[in-house]
């Protein structure tokens, strides 16, 4: 378990890292390494390994909404089932259910924003359960995964010093 | 002008020329940096912010604020250090300050002071400009660098007034044991030596917890700790340090402070109160983080045929080049781009070896490895062997 948390803790950071460099970093032999991560997946501890993106600057940008989102449940259907659906659609980037004065935040992303609103209002609102949406744009992102999307603060250390 | 005596006898710090060798070209990665490469946790800057804001420009008492002293003598007890507030914690400008205070404080002309080598390059200086005699007790690779009293006597030390001891050390990385610190602190209570311990990178260590010299048996009375924000918080630019010791060693220091530098920067110390409120879970990351880059490096370099031993704390490697490390060094940057410092910098023990540090982030050690695998490359008569 130790060895899966230092290893965690390597990719939690930068997912790109090779095999080597994590056993080198954590002090596990590289078979260790591997049989941790195949536990973290199998675990379902970690789902995938993706970059953190500013659309806002990548070619053909994309667009990003937090729709929030009620509903209300009967007896056959639960917040699971209603998550399961809204979920299946592609444009769902994540998908929480939340404390407070709604029960879902969704987070869609589409091409632009008319691709957002459609979305919203011809797969997600017309479902039986869903009885509000109210949909936000994301005008500018600051930070994601934890990283700063502004630019770092410059090293303005002097080159060799005691 | 005429300058004094002293100020002319004090040599060039042998960094200097390493520094200038550096900045003369931009493609250079630096591994000679010995301060954190993390800007101080937020709350702390955010701290001193609110402390500008609220108009708290204004000197505090000689010793420092209250709520610093206290919050300062709390958190020392993680080492078993205890030290009242009221009596025996001073708040310096920095580290360096509470470090020059204490030779003030304790060194009469013509005393000698024990400094283990390699260390720290301000000691002698400072030693000297306190009107001591600076005795080098060299260290070695054999013992991985740690003091024993063998070492100790061999040189002369018995002989010595004050002996000062940096654990973890810069530039070696060397920590010393519970136990390796005994046998130095028997053999400082049997010559009557009493010790300045500079313990700036007790945070970060990475092996076992620090240990101190002044909570072994009868070492207390005779025992100044200096520490600071500097490296656990990444904020040496700030300049806040500070002295724990006997009430009259204290109050010695604090007299000279109180005319020489009258009282520590506010904005620090407002700064300070908050990173030791609530930046603990910082401190950790970034230990962790050394940690991890602490391993990388070790690993690459003992792979390439540097030998380099496990260094215990701050952020220093200390590999060995045999040779001419001053040689080494000039080679290293000329061809490949890369900084270091040769260990000789630091004093008897530590030629043919380079201080590394990796308080640098992990994309560039790992070029850096790699630009030295390959200057080693093209001379395989500089591995260690």
């Amino acid at each position: 378990m130790e060895a899966e948390r230092e290893v965690l803790d390597v990719l939690a950071r930068n997912a790109r890292e090779d095999i080597a460099d994590i056993a080198a970093q954590t002090g596990l032999d590289a078979d260790t390494v591997e049989t941790a991560i195949e536990s973290l997946e199998s675990d379902g501890i970690v789902h995938g390994y993706q970059a953190v993106v500013d659309w806002d600057r990548a070619p053909d940008g994309k667009i990003r909404a937090i729709a929030e989102i009620n509903v209300e449940l009967d007896r056959e259907t639960g917040y699971e089932q209603v998550a399961d659906r809204i979920a299946r659609f592609p444009a769902v980037d994540a998908l929480h259910l939340v404390s407070g004065d709604y029960d879902f935040a969704v987070e869609v992303l589409g091409g632009s924003m008319h691709d957002v609103s459609e979305f919203i209002s011809e797969q997600v609102a017309p479902m039986p359960e869903v009885t509000q949406t109210v949909t936000h744009y994301i005008m500018e992102t600051y930070k994601d995964g934890g990283v700063r999307f502004a630019d770092g603060d410059d090293d303005d250390r002097l080159s060799v010093s005691p | 002008m005429r300058t004094a005596e002293r100020a002319r006898h004090l040599p060039e710090s042998g960094i200097r020329k390493f520094f200038e060798l550096a900045e003369s070209r931009d493609d250079v990665i630096s591994l000679g940096v010995g301060e954190p490469d993390f800007s101080a946790p937020w709350a702390a800057r955010n701290a001193a912010i609110g402390a500008l804001e609220r108009g708290r420009t204004s000197y505090t008492s000689n010793r420092g604020m209250a709520p610093l002293r206290a919050a300062v003598a709390d958190h020392h007890e993680r080492y078993d250090q205890r030290y009242d507030p009221e009596t025996e914690v001073l708040i310096t400008t920095g580290a360096s300050e509470a470090v020059d205070l204490a030779f003030r404080a304790l060194v009469d002309p013509g005393d000698v002071v024990a400094l283990h080598e390699p260390t720290y390059i301000s000691y002698a200086p400072g030693v000297e400009l306190a009107g001591g005699e600076p005795l080098a007790v060299p260290t070695d690779a054999a013992d991985d660098f740690a003091l024993t009293p063998e070492r100790l006597e061999a040189a002369g030390a018995a002989d010595a007034d004050l002996l000062v001891c940096c654990y973890p050390n810069n530039p070696t990385g060397a920590t010393m044991s519970d136990d390796q610190l005994a046998d130095v602190a028997a053999f400082c209570r049997s010559n009557d030596l009493r010790v300045v311990a500079d313990e700036i990178y007790a945070a970060l260590t990475y092996e076992r917890d620090h240990a101190s010299i002044a909570t072994q048996p009868g070492m207390r009375e005779r025992t100044v700790v200096v520490n600071g924000f500097s490296k656990a918080y990444a904020m040496t630019g700030l300049r806040l340090g500070y002295a724990l010791g006997p009430a009259s060693a204290i109050d010695a220091m604090n007299r000279i402070h109180q005319y020489t530098m009258l009282s520590a920067p506010t904005t620090a110390q407002h700064a300070a109160v908050e990173a030791l409120r609530s930046c603990e879970e910082e401190v950790t990351r970034m230990v962790d983080e050394y940690n991890r880059r602490r391993r990388l490096v070790v690993s690459r370099f003992n792979e390439m045929g540097l030998d380099t031993f496990e260094p215990g704390g701050a952020f220093y490697a200390f590999p060995r080049c045999g040779g001419d490390d001053e040689a080494f060094a000039e080679a290293l940057l000329e061809s490949q781009g890369v900084a270091v410092v040769p260990g000789s910098v630091f004093g008897a023990g530590g030629e043919g070896h380079l201080r590394v540090s990796y308080a640098t982030s992990m994309r560039e050690l790992k070029e850096a490895t790699d630009r030295i695998e390959a200057f080693l490359e093209e001379r395989p008569m500089l591995r260690s062997d």
